[in-house]
């Protein structure tokens, strides 16, 4: 692996990391619960696409099932939660 | 089986794994910093959508050089995010509106009535 891949790889993480902290900011912050679903949702996506460029950086092709599995757990645990929200119950 | 990857298929690999971090970061910078739950929404598309293609774009240029061979597999994260995104999207934004009507909150557009559908001879 060459300098230049890299060092994408470092920056692309670099990125998420921030993108991570500032989401992890408004989960906290909030103000409402649905702003904390959606951020909980967010940090699903980046901890999906992390794991896809690990995935590259160690040129393996065993996270790239990981990253699908975050990806489908990130939609159950957020619809749930959104539903649970809008009715009380999640399965009606 | 895993060739030598040339320098300029690493080169482009390198440039969409920047363009994903950079827009991922104004996703979350759009996310944590408007006001409202409803513009609030809009930017974390960027990041499921751009942030996510450039990763998969990347993912599938690099092991299809490496391996010699089209590994597509990559593609499916993409259709997975595509089919269920916006169905939590849309749950949160009815959940919102929802409570908003609940609690009276003004500027809240209030439910269809049966009188807007009645003109349309539904009921």
């Amino acid at each position: 692996m060459s300098a230049l891949l890299s060092g994408a790889v470092l920056a692309a993480l670099g990125c998420y990391a921030v993108a991570s902290i500032l989401v992890l900011v408004r989960l906290v912050r909030g103000p409402r619960a649905q702003d904390r679903v959606f951020a909980l949702d967010l940090l699903y996506c980046c901890a999906m696409l992390v794991t896809l460029v690990l995935g590259i950086r160690y040129q393996s092709d065993v996270y790239y099932e990981a990253a699908l599995l975050i990806a489908l757990f990130s939609f159950v645990s957020s619809s749930g939660l959104a539903k649970f929200i809008l009715r009380g119950e999640v399965i009606e | 089986m895993s060739a030598a990857v040339p320098l300029w298929v690493e080169g482009v690999v390198a440039a969409l794994l920047v363009l994903s971090g950079v827009f991922v970061v104004i996703a979350a910078i759009g996310f944590s910093f408007l006001r409202d739950f409803f513009q609030r929404m809009h930017p974390p598309a960027l990041a499921y959508t751009f942030g996510n293609w450039c990763v998969t774009l990347a993912s599938i240029v690099y092991f299809s050089t490496r391996e010699e061979r089209v590994a597509a597999h990559p593609v499916l994260i993409t259709v997975t995010l595509a089919m269920t995104v916006p169905v939590t999207t849309v749950l949160l934004a009815r959940v919102t509106l929802f409570r908003r009507r609940m609690a009276n909150a003004p500027g809240t557009p209030l439910p269809m009535t049966s009188s807007h559908r009645s003109t349309e001879g539904m009921e």
